[in-house]
């Protein structure tokens, strides 16, 4: 009974968190984006809260995971276009910004499917802000998300993020991208214990779509626990307006047997199979595809009826590929951009049917 | 004389004393025994799922379950080949508690029929269990055709071999003490051979039971209960199981004989039942074959006490069918409700039986010479070849 009077709580937090987003007048940048998104979703209203299943869409399938998530845990809706810019602290001229950021490591126990849980180790950014430099809710709050927060800043601008670990066991954030030797956070010099605290510090380049982890060791286990993010960096002229969604394909050993019993993007298995994207007819939309899969050689994304751009870890302005499948191994990524020309329902997974069986499977609806 | 109720009073108070704070004990460690912030360490609650019974249905499976767990256990998610797949459970909250039974259901499956399955089941906490179809059949119901198919089985390998060796009855009157020695000892060699085997057999089948049943305990454990009890009941002398006063020991020894081959018999047709009904067809065939063989033994087991005896055809009969009719009953259970706890039961009874019996004859005067001496060549013989006769006829199996 106690557990079931939490859920609510936090599950009322969820819907609180929606209705501020959906009425708090925040009408510009990628907040009005995630905010619209929702929207369109379908979920700003508070009745759809309660829906499981489906929701009442046509894809009532034997295969999948059964029921909803209802605890609150995870936000896989709001993560899926959360953008965090940090708190801009100097401009640095020619569009540069200095942007900080604060970041704890948590325990969290996180429902990655309907009833069932996982015990996370989660990143989590205190104050997110949006690109215009007002402050956002983060999914979970602040109190930790799988994957964690998504990371947005532009080319040459300068990072700093300060990191406390609030977990028992030593942590650290190391980032892809170019950094000095000092702030890798992969030496043993770098561990930062309990209550501890490391900055980082580092100018963003080269742009395109990168990802950050722990490098503590054991390696596996600190990774697949949760301690993994997105971090993008925007060319300086920036990329084409689009609608843009972050996806990262990650799995769980929740019998720690080095063998993934859930695979999901972000976390929740199947869970936009209940809630498919929206997206509109004809616009373009990128997605930010990183593959953070422990244990398992690679990953894959798999798009039905269409066909997307690929660019490689986003480094280039040029798609490399134009193709319906991709592989990657972990760690690996890519930009992928497309347009769907007609509405309906267009599914996509893990080409590894063995993936998507267990639960990374999810849908498109296009308006 | 007024001392004596004060005197029993005070026996009464000091015998009830222990129990009484015992009581107040469990009391205190029932209410405490939630309060895990009391453990020196912080510990996961342990979850155990014990997998009872798989029912393949026409399109689906039905899993009988069992928490074998100390605490708690709520069921997440079911997977069948590493695929999650829709399912309803009884109780519909998917929470069992301590030894609280649970029923999954998945209703739309397509399985291909004579293929391996193993369904996952995922517990809250991300725990694991993986309930094995070896080889998908749908499982029979009990319906009047597979009844009489269960209890033709149980009379091909457990009645009419038994009534087979019953046959041997009236050659022994014509073999010399020696020869009846040998026999005797040939009885004691099979026995002992049956009697270990149904303790392997007892000892496989607690590998699959619950844990919180203690498999191994129950299976000794009810073999020396069953022991220690026809010892009584043999002790308890003339009063015992037949009316006519005039029965003599032999016939007593058959009779026990009898009952233990019977119970180790419903063991066999248990085996046997559930083979089939696991889709073994192959391995029940060859089962039945091994066991109708081995069984023909059993029958000369049973009369050998009697050789030097007349008794009735009726009282023959009567052994046999007490030997040779729980095998119907076993292959029965087996093929509609098998059910690894009374598999383990009725083994434990079969062993218990079984030795009891060779206890009596090793006892008694049909081993012995004259001069009372049992350390003769034909019992050696005999002993050596009854274990071997039936390691033989059990390559079969």
């Amino acid at each position: 009974m106690g557990d079931e009077k939490t859920s609510q709580e936090k599950r009322s937090t969820g819907v609180n968190r929606r209705d501020f987003l959906a009425s708090g007048g925040l009408t510009l940048g990628a907040a009005a984006l995630a905010s619209s998104s929702l929207k369109a979703l379908g979920c700003a209203e508070p009745s759809c809260q309660g829906k499981s299943g489906t929701g009442g869409l046509p894809m009532d399938s034997d295969m999948g995971v059964i029921g909803d998530c209802t605890s609150g845990t995870l936000d896989p809706d709001l993560f899926l276009t959360h953008f965090d810019w940090g708190k801009v602290t100097k401009d640095l001229g020619d569009g540069k910004k200095r942007r900080e950021y604060t970041f704890f490591a948590v325990d969290k126990e996180i429902e990655i499917a309907p009833g069932l849980f996982f015990p996370s180790w989660a990143y989590t950014s205190e104050t997110p802000h949006d690109q215009d430099g007002n402050q956002i809710p983060g999914p979970g709050g602040s109190i930790g998300h799988v994957p964690g927060p998504t990371i947005r800043c532009r080319e040459g601008d300068e990072i700093y993020i300060k990191f406390i670990n609030q977990n028992n066991h030593p942590h650290t954030i190391h980032f892809h991208g170019y950094h000095s030797s000092e702030m890798d956070g992969s030496m043993k010099d770098q561990f930062v214990f309990q209550n501890e605290t490391f900055e980082y510090e580092f100018m963003a380049e080269p742009f395109g779509l990168h990802l950050y982890h722990c490098h503590s060791v054991p390696l596996k286990r600190h990774i697949h626990k949760g301690l993994y993010g997105t971090y993008i960096i925007d060319p300086k002229e920036g990329r084409e307006p689009a609608r843009e969604l972050v996806m990262v394909m990650n799995g769980f050993d929740t019998n720690f047997d080095g063998d993934n019993e859930i695979y999901a993007v972000n976390s929740v298995a199947n869970h936009h199979m209940r809630y498919p994207i929206k997206v509109k007819k004809d616009e373009l939309v990128r997605i930010y595809l990183v593959n953070t899969t422990e244990f398992d050689p690679i990953n894959s994304f798999h798009l039905h009826a269409n066909f997307f751009y690929e660019n490689r870890t986003g480094t280039s302005m040029k798609a490399e590929y134009f193709t319906d499948t991709v592989m990657f191994c972990q760690g690996e990524r890519s930009i992928l951009e497309m347009r769907f020309p007609k509405t309906g329902l267009y599914m996509f997974h893990a080409h590894q049917s063995e993936f998507a069986e267990l639960g990374w499977m999810g849908n498109f609806e296009v308006v | 004389m007024s001392d004596e109720p004060k005197k029993s009073a005070k026996a009464w108070l000091y015998g009830l004393l222990p129990i009484a704070v015992l009581g107040i004990l469990c009391c205190a460690i029932v209410k405490l025994g939630d309060r895990k912030d009391l453990l020196p360490t912080k510990v996961p609650p342990i979850e155990e799922l014990s997998i009872q019974r798989i029912i393949i249905k026409p399109h689906g499976f039905q899993i009988e379950v069992m928490n074998d767990g100390p605490d708690e256990l709520t069921i997440a998610q079911v997977s069948i080949e590493e695929a999650y797949w829709r399912f309803t459970m009884e109780p519909a909250d998917k929470t069992l508690g301590h030894l609280e039974h649970g029923v999954i259901t998945i209703v739309n499956y397509h399985w291909v029929e004579g293929e391996a399955y193993a369904i996952g089941i995922i517990s809250r906490n991300g725990i694991t269990w993986d309930a094995e179809i070896p080889i998908a059949l749908e499982t029979p119901v009990a319906s009047s055709k597979n009844t009489w198919f269960f209890i033709i089985l149980g009379v091909i390998i457990g009645v009419i071999p038994v009534a087979l060796g019953l046959l041997w009855l009236p050659v022994l009157p014509y073999l010399s003490d020696k020869y009846l020695r040998f026999l005797s000892a040939l009885t004691v060699g099979l026995l002992i051979f049956l009697g270990l085997d149904t303790m392997k057999e007892g000892f496989e089948f607690t590998e699959e039971l619950a844990g919180s049943y203690n498999g191994e305990i129950l299976l000794l454990g009810v073999g020396l209960l069953v022991f220690i009890g026809l010892m009584t009941l043999k002790n308890a002398g003339k009063a015992m199981v037949l009316d006519d006063g005039g029965r003599s020991l032999a016939l007593r020894v058959s009779c026990l004989i009898a009952l233990g081959i019977g119970l180790h018999n419903l063991g066999e047709g248990l085996v046997v039942g559930s083979a089939f009904i696991h889709g073994d067809v192959s391995m029940g065939t060859r089962l039945v074959l091994g066991f109708t063989l081995h069984n023909i033994t059993e029958g000369l087991a049973i009369v050998v006490p009697l050789a030097a005896c007349t008794v009735g055809i009726s009282r023959i009969i009567g052994l046999g069918l007490l030997a040779g009719l729980p095998t119907i009953a076993g292959t029965l259970i087996g093929g509609f409700s098998f059910s690894q706890l009374w598999a383990v039961i009725f083994f434990g009874m079969a062993a218990g039986a079984i030795f009891q019996v060779v206890w009596i004859i090793s006892k008694g005067p049909s081993l012995r010479s004259r001069d009372g001496g049992m350390a003769l060549p034909e019992n050696f013989i005999g002993i050596f070849a009854g274990i071997a006769i039936m390691f033989v006829t059990g390559l079969l199996i």
